[in-house]
């Protein structure tokens, strides 16, 4: 009875975000602008990111503060075979799984020589590790060209579904769908994709396995988890989502350089799974899309507020934006350091830590 | 004459200066239940990782029903059949019972990510069985009431019969326990000992750490005396505990 009306509610639920995801960059295009949608879209690439991440991070509870080298990855396999740069046009059908699967590789090239690391150390090289991609991103350019150095390649094939470039406005019946809408609906489908994966993966064999090896590695040993593959495994799935995540953002904005992916996106990608709820998929998605739309609502909002009230510019817009978007995130972690939208088990964990803090204190 | 499943020779493991096994060779029978008992310190532990692959020893052989298990991987070992608990508890203590006796299952299925992902039949049947073999097991060692809870949050009894459901969930051989009476009152011993007996009548032989020198008295057919980090004796209980050299490393445990 109660199931039957929870299956109901599950469906009508789905069925609003479904609409509401559906007419999304309309009502936002309508209201907000064009840019707006622009920023959807970015959220979405984040959602992508944060949630392979959070495969790594969430999951299996090894610290990794270089996770932007494989979307650095992803990015440059679309922009190499994809572009004038080396005159290659593949379609993005064979780019973006090749990006993947170049991004899972350096996945495991990574994972393997910091299989026996933990925590503090663990984050360090893993660092280093996106540091090193990025490095070489700008120093391949000479003797051999390959990725055009600091100055990046430019003029990336936007993707091409069957005729349709995603990077034309769109003619529907006498009106016309800017790029962002089109691009909205790729990104949106791939997120899709991305949320099933790692929805499915938490609640497998290999998840509970993950859980494990995050809870206890020596106890799970013990049970016969093999610690070395169910680590690359994680770095490879998340790194995979990374990789698609760089495809889909080479293609969209048409140019990229080393620039783009440097140590703050990867903290930044970080922040997102912790503010969010670290290892709860809904969470991270909340935290993805809070951490990008935040620092753009704070960018139309300064300004203008500070001209009411001051009747000029006190504080350079650009700074003070960033520094009220720090300000909240200390603030919320202060407050809430379970995340925004945390699991039960999490929740509990951290309610039992406060619990055991006060006893002793 | 009884067949040997597991058999370890001149094992030595050091820690830095420390000698923690000095030479020790030991045979378990296939059915038996093995007892090792010492003071503390004695090496007892450190021989229970050696022979689940945590600590990887020095020097030796060990072979395992026919198989050679000498610095193998835990989970290699885990694979061969041999399970273990742990003397401080190692539960997975944010997982509920359940799922921590499905990880347990680990090892005896397959699916990978492709699977995960896809759903396929195989995978789903495979979960299915993964469950119902998991709460199967709660309701051998007695805890199928407490499915659902988080293991941190189980009594301690519960905790350490969690961990026997969780090895057992492995299909072992051989069942390793490392003090499994450690904490618990009188009743609950009992109800452990029964549960060892049904264990081992199920097929499965036993190696047990106690320092209940009574329940080991009852339970063991065998007895192995560690003590610093040297076998001085082994043989069945009423022997084992009127040789001299045990009283005498017991007693100079006590006096020291
Ligand atoms: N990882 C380690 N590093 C250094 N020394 C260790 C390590 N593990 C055990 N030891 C030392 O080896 C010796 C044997 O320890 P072990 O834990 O095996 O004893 P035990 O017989 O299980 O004792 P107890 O009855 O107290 O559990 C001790 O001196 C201990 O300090
Ligand atoms: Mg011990």
């Amino acid at each position: 009875m109660t199931k039957a009306l929870d299956t109901n509610k599950k469906v009508g639920l789905f069925l609003i975000a479904a609409v509401v995801l559906a007419v999304l960059p309309f009502i936002v295009g309508n209201t907000l602008g064009n840019s707006w949608i622009r920023i959807i879209d970015f959220a979405l690439l984040y959602v992508m990111l944060a949630l392979g991440l959070n495969i790594v991070v969430g999951f299996a509870g090894l610290l990794d503060l270089g996770f932007i080298a494989f979307y650095a990855v992803g990015a440059y396999t679309y922009a190499l075979l994809g572009s004038p740069h080396f005159g290659l046009h593949l379609p993005f059908y064979i780019t973006i799984p090749l990006g993947a699967l170049f991004a899972a590789l350096f996945g495991i090239l990574l994972g393997t020589p910091v299989l026996r690391l933990k925590g503090d150390y663990l984050a360090i090289v893993t660092l280093g590790f996106g540091e090193i991609i990025r490095i070489f991103m700008n120093n391949l350019n000479a003797p051999v060209n390959i990725t055009n150095g600091p100055q990046g390649i430019n003029l990336i094939d936007p993707i091409n579904v069957g005729g349709l470039s995603l990077g034309k406005a769109l003619q529907v019946g006498g009106t016309s769908l800017n790029s962002v809408y089109l691009y909205y609906y790729m990104f949106l489908a791939l997120t899709v994709l991305v949320v099933i994966m790692a929805w499915r993966l938490q609640h497998s064999r290999i998840g509970r396995a993950w859980v494990a090896l995050r809870e206890d590695d020596i106890a799970a040993a013990a049970m016969g988890i093999n610690i070395r593959n169910i680590k690359l495994l994680a770095f490879a799935l998340g790194a995979l989502s990374g990789g698609v995540a760089g495809g889909l953002f080479a293609s969209f904005q048409g140019f990229i350089s080393p620039e783009s992916f440097g140590l703050l996106e990867s903290i930044m990608i970080l922040a997102m799974i912790v503010l969010g709820g670290m290892g709860h998929i809904p969470g991270v998605i909340l935290g993805a899309v809070v951490l990008t739309i935040a620092p753009e609502v704070l960018r139309d909002v300064i300004g203008p507020l500070q001209m009411k009230t001051f009747g000029r510019m006190l504080i350079d817009p650009e700074n003070a934006r960033m520094l009220l978007f720090g300000l909240a995130l200390v603030v919320m972690m202060l407050v809430r350091p379970e995340g925004m939208w945390p699991s039960k088990r999490r929740k509990a964990e951290f309610e039992d830590a406060k619990e055991a803090a006060a006893q002793k204190g | 004459m009884a067949e040997a499943l597991l058999k370890i020779e001149g094992i030595h493991k050091r820690f830095g200066g420390l000698h923690a096994l000095n030479n020790v060779g030991l045979t378990i029978n296939k059915g038996e239940v093995y007892g090792l008992i010492g003071p503390n310190g004695a090496g007892k532990t450190t021989l229970f990782n050696v022979l689940t692959g945590l600590y990887q020893p020095d020097e030796g052989t060990f072979t395992f029903n026919g198989r050679d298990l000498f610095r193998a991987k835990p989970h290699v070992v885990v694979s061969a059949g041999i399970a273990r608990t742990f003397q401080n508890i190692r539960l997975f203590a944010e997982m509920t019972a359940l799922e921590n006796v499905m990880v347990g299952r680990h090892i005896r299925s397959k699916a990978g990510a492709l699977g995960a992902v896809l759903r396929n039949k195989g995978t789903m049947e495979e979960e299915r069985s993964i469950r119902s073999k998991a709460m199967e097991l709660l309701a051998y060692v007695g805890i199928a009431d407490v499915a659902e809870e988080r293991a941190r949050n189980l009594s301690y009894g519960h905790q350490r019969r969690l961990e026997i459901a969780r090895a057992l969930a492995t299909e072992p051989m051989l069942l390793a326990l490392d003090e499994p009476a450690a904490g618990m009152n009188p009743r609950e011993t009992d109800e452990l000992k029964g549960l060892m007996h049904k264990i081992r009548d199920g097929g499965v032989t036993i190696l047990l750490i106690e320092h209940d020198v009574k329940l080991m008295m009852d339970l063991c057919d065998r007895i192995a005396v560690l003590d610093y980090g040297k076998k001085i004796a082994e043989g069945v209980p009423e022997v084992v505990r009127k040789d001299p050299k045990v009283i005498e490393a017991y007693l100079g445990a006590a006096h020291a």
